[in-house]
This record gives structure tokens, sequence and C-alpha cells, in this order.
């Protein structure tokens, strides 16, 4: 069976009433979900001994700016098993933002979600250290939102005196 | 030859103290490499036998600013760098110069955003701006030349009263 089969056939059978949304563009599989079972999905997706998810190679956000769920929080995961990348994707709306960590399933997401934090201003829930990862901690604003300014806010980060 | 062929039997010469103290100075200029960035990489090749930067005395690249009266800010100086920078400046003991080597240093350069200053010169004061996006080693042998001109026109007495910046201490980012 093909790998991309499996692990749609398998998330079905796991996981009946949650609406998955899939697209396969360019031999790429990205499946779509609430961003309520985000946890028990990606810990389904590496402990299962057929698909061993292993690997979480990066978590990231886009800002859509003027859509209904201003963000989606993108994952890309990786099966060393299988050699194969599966991207899952979860909206989150600005009026709730915040998603669950999935440091609880691979401890290496710990720094990419703040990243995304620091980045997009997305709360991670339950996260151990949820601080900016480059921005100053006492910076107020999320520098890869579109409605922030590429040259930044004047005087928001200050220099040292001449 | 040399400066013996001058002196002939007599063996003195007459000259300024000034004069004696700026060429002593500007012929041991002590450089503080300040590598940030890809600049950096174009520094130490100023240091090779190729370029050679021991020709003008400046081959004493040690990592202490307490040694150093030239800064070479080479790179990238961005918002969370800069009072680092900042920091290793106010540590050189006085007289001191700063040369902006590279565009990102003098201008920003390609990096317009909001994470990257757009010239030190915001915060330090840059006696010589260095273009190249990295300058070459040669360019930055020029850099030093001038510098090392800057220097012979000044007098010891300048340097009298210079004021020693108070130190700031800076809350930890």
């Amino acid at each position: 069976m093909d790998i991309k089969e499996l692990v749609l056939q398998k998330l079905k059978e796991n996981f009946p009433d949650i609406n998955f949304e899939t697209i396969d563009y360019l031999d790429e599989l990205t499946v779509k979900f609430p961003k309520e079972s985000v946890v028990k999905v990606c810990d389904f997706l590496k402990s299962d001994t057929a698909l061993e998810f292993l690997f979480c190679e990066d978590v990231t956000a886009i800002d859509w700016a003027k859509r209904k769920d201003r963000f989606t929080v993108v994952y890309h995961i990786y099966s060393f098993k299988n050699n194969f990348r599966l991207r899952l994707k979860a909206d989150v709306d600005e009026s709730d933002c915040s998603i669950d960590s999935v440091t609880s399933v691979w401890k290496g997401a710990n720094w990419q979600e703040r990243e995304t934090y620091d980045m997009y201003g997305i709360k991670f829930n339950n996260h151990s250290d949820l601080r900016r990862m480059y921005m100053p901690e006492d910076f107020e604003y999320h520098p890869l939102r579109k409605d922030f300014p590429l040259m930044g806010i004047p005087g928001s980060i200050p220099l040292p005196k001449k | 030859m040399g400066l013996e062929s001058l002196l002939k039997q007599d063996g003195y010469f007459t000259t300024k103290v000034d004069a004696l103290v700026a060429w002593a100075r500007k012929s041991s200029v002590w450089p503080m490499p300040m590598g940030i960035s890809c600049c950096a990489i174009e520094m130490m090749a100023v240091g090779d036998p190729k370029y050679d930067i021991a020709r003008f005395g400046s081959e004493v690249m040690r990592f202490t600013p307490r040694q150093c009266d030239l800064m070479i800010v080479a790179g990238t100086v961005t918002y969370k760098m800069a009072p680092v920078v900042k920091k290793i400046y106010d540590q050189m003991p006085d007289p001191k110069w700063v040369i902006a080597m590279g565009a990102c240093t003098a201008s920003g350069g390609i990096y317009r955003t909001y994470s990257v200053v757009q010239g030190i010169d915001q915060f330090l004061p840059v006696d010589c701006y260095l273009a190249g996006c990295p300058p070459r080693p040669d360019n930055l042998l020029n850099a030093l030349i001038m510098i090392q001109d800057k220097i012979g026109r000044t007098k010891a007495s300048d340097f009298k009263n210079a004021k020693s910046p108070e130190l700031e201490l800076t809350s930890s980012n």
C-alpha cells in the first residue's frame, strides 16, 4: 500500500470523529484538522508502529491577515522508517490565539514553538518555557505578523546612547 | 637605504614631540576585531601573508578591548548585538578609533529591516566608513591607512583631557 494511503486510512480509522482535510500537491501530503485534536493526532502519528513519525522537522505559522481564521500553524514531520514527510496544518483564530503544545510528543518542538510564539504571538498551551526566542523579552510586537511594518516600530527596541 | 643613510655620521635628528608621538601611535594601531558576520572573513584575510596587515604595524589582533585602539566593526549589527558592541567599545582605552567595515555597519546594507541597526553611527562615533559587501582586504588596508593619516595629524595634547565614558550597566536581554 502507498504510504500516503496508509497514513490517511490509519488516521480515519483511529479518529472517526475528526474531520480531516487532505491536500496532495506536488507529491506532498498535507493533512488539516481542528486545532483541539493536535496533540492526540501527533501522538498517534509518532507512536504508531507502521508510521513512526519520529522527527518534528519544523513548527511555524502562516498569517493570512484578513481571513476569518487568521493563522495557520504548520508542522512538518518526518518518518525515518518510511522515508516520508507529512505536513500538518491547524487553523487558529485571532480571538483565541492559542493551540496545544506538541512538546509532550516531540521534545524538539520546544524552541520552534517559542520561535512561532515570538514571531506570530500564538500561545502554545502546556509549553514548559514559553519565552521569546529572538526579540527582547519586553518587546511588545510580533514581527512576522502582516500588520507589523517592515522597518519596525521606531523606538520599540532601545539603542545604547552615543 | 633607510633612516641610517639620512643620519650620516652625526647620529641624531630633530623633530617635534607631537610628531614623534603621532608617528609611534599610528605605526602601532592595535585593532579590536569585532567580527560579527561575513566581513570578518575578509578581515581575517587581511592578516594573512598575502595582504599582511603586519606591514602597517597592526597585526596584533587580540580579543581584548583593553589593549586596542582601533575597533573594526565587521558585520551586520542587530539591535540585540548593539549593546554588546557599545560595551566593548567603552572598554577600550582612549584614544580610540572606529572603522565601520562593509555596507551593513555603514547603513544597514541589504538588511533594510526591523532587526538591523541602520548604520552603527547611531550609537558609535565612526571615523571611517568602508564600502563593499564585503569589502576586499586591500580596501580594509586602505581604511587603515586613512586612519593612520588621521592619527598622524593629531597632537599628543589633543587627548590630554579626554573624558573617559561612564560605563553604562545595561540590563541583559
